[in-house]
């Protein structure tokens, strides 16, 4: 194992272990097990059919397309696929429940083994195993706060198909869990199996901690329940280790416990503790028969994948001779990948691929990220972007005009090259004109020549800048070097 | 003339109803006149004289138009089970209290949209969970041939209004439902015919469940013709219940041929009870002898599983029952018994709601599915009933309807084996078993006991083999001749 993050307490190192489960919300029209709507954000109690509100003698009729769905989502990470699979009732009762048991596949999930590579800053890819994908019921929303003495129930979202995917305990620092949620995030999203949204709830971890000495074998581990954002899964991280460390180094012992995580007081809580958890009493629903597909059901969802971000990277690595650096940052959504191919070798558009990595991921990231804007709310398109970056190829404008141009295109929308036309800041290539310019500068600054014959760095700099300024910056620079070089010797 | 109609069989009201010689309101009036009269019985929970008489008058008017389906016209009772539109649906149960459902079971909307007329909703032991119908919130159904006694006797159970409704000429036929016998043990009890089809035959759709596993609806009736028809109008196949089969439905009047030669009727050797009675086993060897001289091959096959199969059953239903019934919280529907916290509530609810056999079997239930137990309860009993789905397809390797008794004594009174609840399931000895393997088995009325009460011999089938289960039947139905009938009032 590499990549372990040690804790120093005061009696030696601790390593930190996490495994996490995810539970994704799939991305379909309808339930898990009935034709009700999913659509977020409706009305309370709209989107409930008889099925999903348990009357009495209503069945469950399995949704296909949330099992395709999950199949999907278990190629797109590597993992079996098991050709028959059951599903179980977990028994409870709670009011947002309201069959008394929740739909869900317990020995026999519908994705067995699989592995993510996590992309550590380091660059040392990382493998994270998974153990298993199962297809479930979401309960419904229990709603506390809209009466001073009752709770109200919303079963819009009882039913809905989550995917549980549950990772090894491969983890072993929350930097690498922060890693491995963002991986998840981008292979669902890519794949449009679950659209990510962890404010909304559409994706959530539930976050297995525990620690030991290295090389020891593992300790008892505390399950962090619901945790709805990576920054949170972080902390909670941080402060459950932290939290067990001192517990042992005062000769403790852990409890194995379900824990809550709260962001505001930045601890995690005791839920209830092993002794008072449920006994669920599995069984297999006999409401549905085992669900069963062929290979070739498998093999033409795998046919109609989509290219996957470790894919797309290592294509972006060899096709248009990124750093991994860069083209890690290019592929995590599927949106901005297509949209900086689009400013290489779209139509109407191509131009150099590194030079294109770097105005998409500079300029143009770092002004969305100040506007708040998506990639697909971005002024400039992907052509216009290409425009603008062949006008700087082609030394029609300069690096530094170009920025000036990019912040004008940001703004109205118009193409580079209207702007450049509109204010003239065409890069000025004609040598004569220049030389006249160089030497207005040299008379005026005979001390400064001498100094740039003596081999002075810094003033020669000085003088190009000069030369610039009374240019308004449109001399291109190149020329300026060489015509300076010329006059003053050096 | 209201006594005529009453005593018709579904085959004859339909013939007449055909020719135009009565109308389905005559034949509705005639049997609301019953149920009115015979009140006594306790075998409705809701009779609905209203709708009768509403749809007796559509079925006349489609009839008219020259749109009469298989049923038009045939007024029935359905076990309180199918929820029904508008109609107050109880399952026995207090805790489903002024339950009225918004949808229609699909086997009772396949009677309906065949022209059949509702009379009421039929009484029945608590969420089906009974032998006897005395488990019901609404109280116990008397069985009509109790006048035969002088004693209150029980109707059998679960579906013991049904079988009293249909055997006191309440109504031509009843829907049911049996999940360890509920419609072949009643039926042998009351003296009338009852059917359950193979599992996945009948949508389970609007149905309210007692163990998913094993429920079917089936029909009870006064002749296994009758049986045949109206199974035909009830089966299909539903979109909504992912247990039911894509299987064509066949004419299986048609298949009432009266023909037996040749076929091979197998005779359990393990069925042979110690301390059953002389008189069954003395039906049992009348039976045989009647399939015999019909010309069919009596071939001795062994089940030897057999004596597992009541403790199975009585442990995977409990266990389906425990989860199906935890919808039934106070929270949506029925009943409801405020607590002083969530858990309060829900605990008064369901003390209130459930009686005791209901509860004892969501204990059991409870228990053989909770860690540490399910392993050599719940997962034992599933090997166990993989096992006796092998023992009967081995049978039908050398048979081609399995014969047995029905039950293993006639009707007996009301409060008898109530404290004793092993003894009350030992009812269902000989009609668990096709539960458990899905096979579609027939009780038909084959003589009466020497206090004159009524006994049935079953006839077992391959799974969808329905049609050969039926041909049996009607064989051994014609051989027994059954005529007798509960004295009237």
């Amino acid at each position: 194992m590499t990549g372990a993050a040690l804790i120093k307490g005061h009696t030696g190192d601790w390593e930190v272990v996490i495994g996490l489960e995810v539970h994704a919300h799939v991305v379909s029209e309808s339930k898990l097990f009935s034709a009700a709507a999913t659509t977020f954000g409706a009305a309370p109690n709209s989107q409930v059919s008889l099925v999903d509100a348990a009357m009495p003698g209503m069945l469950p009729v399995i949704n296909m397309h949330c099992v395709r769905q999950a199949v999907r989502t278990g190629l797109g990470l590597n993992a079996k696929i098991n050709l028959h699979s059951v599903f179980d009732r977990k028994n409870y009762f709670y009011p947002d429940l309201p069959q008394g048991y929740q739909i869900s596949q317990f020995k026999q999930p519908v994705v067995g083994e699989g592995v993510v590579v996590i992309d550590m800053p380091s660059g040392e890819p990382r493998e994270i195993g998974i153990e298993r994908l199962h297809l479930e019921q979401d309960a419904g929303k229990s709603l506390h706060d809209q009466h001073s003495t009752k709770s109200y129930i919303d079963l819009n979202r009882a039913g809905v198909a989550l995917m549980e995917i549950v990772s090894k305990p491969d983890m072993r620092s929350a930097d690498e869990a922060a890693a491995y949620l963002t991986k998840m995030r981008s292979i669902l999203r890519y794949l449009g199996t679950c659209d990510g949204n962890m404010q909304e709830g559409s994706m959530r971890a539930d976050v297995n901690v525990s620690v030991r000495r290295p090389g020891t074998a593992l300790g008892t581990r505390c399950e962090i329940k619901n945790v709805n954002s990576i920054r949170f899964v972080r902390q909670a991280i941080e402060v459950e280790s932290w939290r067990q460390v001192e517990i042992l180094e005062d000769g403790g012992s852990i409890d194995q416990e379900t824990r809550l995580f709260d962001p505001d007081k930045g601890e995690t809580r005791a839920m209830r503790s092993k002794e008072e958890s449920h006994d669920y009493r599995y069984f297999p629903d006999p409401d549905l028969l085992p669900l069963e597909f062929d290979q070739s059901f498998v093999d033409d969802l795998r046919a109609g994948l989509p290219e996957l971000p470790d894919a797309k990277k290592a294509r972006f690595v060899s096709e248009y001779a990124l750093s991994e650096y860069d083209a890690g940052v290019l592929v995590v959504e599927r949106e901005t990948a297509a949209y900086y191919e689009a400013v290489v070798d779209g139509e109407g558009a191509g131009c150099d691929p590194k030079l294109a990595a770097n105005w998409v991921i500079s300029e143009l990231f770092g002004r969305l990220n100040r506007e708040g804007k998506t990639i697909a709310e971005s002024p400039v398109s992907a052509t216009q972007l290409s425009g603008l970056i062949k006008l700087v190829e082609d030394d029609t404008i300069s690096g530094r005009i170009a920025k000036d141009v990019f912040a004008q295109m940001f703004e109205t929308g118009t193409d580079a090259a209207a702007i450049v036309a509109a204010k003239g800041l065409k890069q000025i290539t004609d040598s004569g004109a220049i030389e006249a310019a160089v030497e207005k500068v040299i008379q005026a600054s005979p001390e400064q020549a001498v100094q740039f014959r003596e081999g002075n760095q810094k003033v020669a700099g000085w003088f190009v800048g000069q030369v610039m300024k009374a240019t308004q910056g449109k001399a291109n620079p190149k020329l300026v070097n060489e015509i300076l070089k010329k006059k003053l010797g050096g | 003339m209201m006594s005529a109609l009453t005593d018709l069989t579904i085959a004859e009201a339909g013939s007449l109803l055909t020719k135009g010689e009565i109308s389905a309101v005559d034949l509705a009036d005639a049997h609301i006149a019953a149920m009115e009269a015979e009140a006594e019985l306790n075998a409705f929970i809701t009779p609905t004289p209203e709708r009768a008489r509403e749809m007796a008058a559509a079925a006349d008017a489609s009839r008219a138009r020259g749109e009469a389906g298989l049923l038009n016209g045939i007024p029935l009772a359905a076990k309180d089970l199918f929820c029904t539109e508008g109609i107050l649906t109880t399952a026995g149960s207090h805790i489903l209290q002024g339950f009225e459902p918004v949808y229609e079971s699909t086997v009772s909307e396949n009677l309906w949209q065949a022209g059949a007329v509702l009379l009421g909703k039929t009484n029945l032991d608590e969420f089906a969970m009974g032998s006897s119908n005395v488990t019901s919130h609404y109280g116990p159904v008397k069985n009509p041939w109790g006048r035969a006694v002088g004693r209150d006797l029980v109707p059998g159970g679960s579906s013991g209004g049904s079988a009293a409704a249909v055997a006191a000429r309440i109504a031509l036929g009843a829907v049911g439902t049996d999940t360890g016998g509920s419609i072949r043990q009643p039926a042998a009890f009351s003296g009338i015919v009852g059917m359950k089809p193979t599992y996945g035959r009948c949508s389970r759709w609007g149905i309210v469940a007692f163990a998913s596993s094993l429920d079917q609806a089936g029909p009870l009736t006064r002749t296994v013709q009758d049986a045949a028809i109206m199974l035909r109008a009830m089966a299909s196949h539903d979109p909504k219940d992912s247990t039911s089969v894509d299987r064509s439905v066949p004419d299986y009047e048609a298949a009432l041929t009266g023909d037996v030669r040749g076929l091979r009727v197998g005779v359990p050797a393990e069925y042979r009870l110690d301390g059953m009675p002389a008189e069954i086993e003395a039906l049992w060897q009348q039976g045989i002898t009647w399939m015999r001289d019909a010309g069919a091959e009596i071939v001795e096959v062994s089940l030897p599983l057999t004596k597992y199969a009541l403790p199975c059953y009585y442990i995977v239903a409990p266990a389906e029952a425990s989860s199906n019934l935890a919808r039934y919280d106070g929270m949506r529907f029925g009943l409801r018994v405020d607590g002083a916290d969530l858990t309060d509530t829900y605990e008064s609810t369901r003390a209130a709601g459930f009686g005791a056999e209901v509860k004892r079997r969501v204990m059991i239930g409870t228990y053989v599915l909770s860690a540490g137990y399910y392993d050599a309860y719940y997962l034992k009993a599933q090997k166990v009933r993989s096992r006796i789905g092998e023992d009967f397809e081995a049978a039908f390797g050398r048979c081609d309807v399995l014969l047995t008794p029905t039950a293993p004594s006639a009707a007996f009174t009301i409060g008898e084996r109530q404290d004793d609840p092993i003894l009350m399931y030992l009812n269902d000895v000989f009609t668990v078993p096709a539960n458990l393997a899905g096979l579609p088995g027939i009780s038909v009325p084959a003589g009466l006991d020497r206090e004159g009460l009524p006994l049935g011999l079953q006839i077992i089938g391959r799974a969808f083999d329905e049609e050969t289960m039926f041909r049996a039947a009607g064989v051994l139905e014609t051989a027994a001749d059954f005529t007798a009938k509960p004295p009237a009032l």
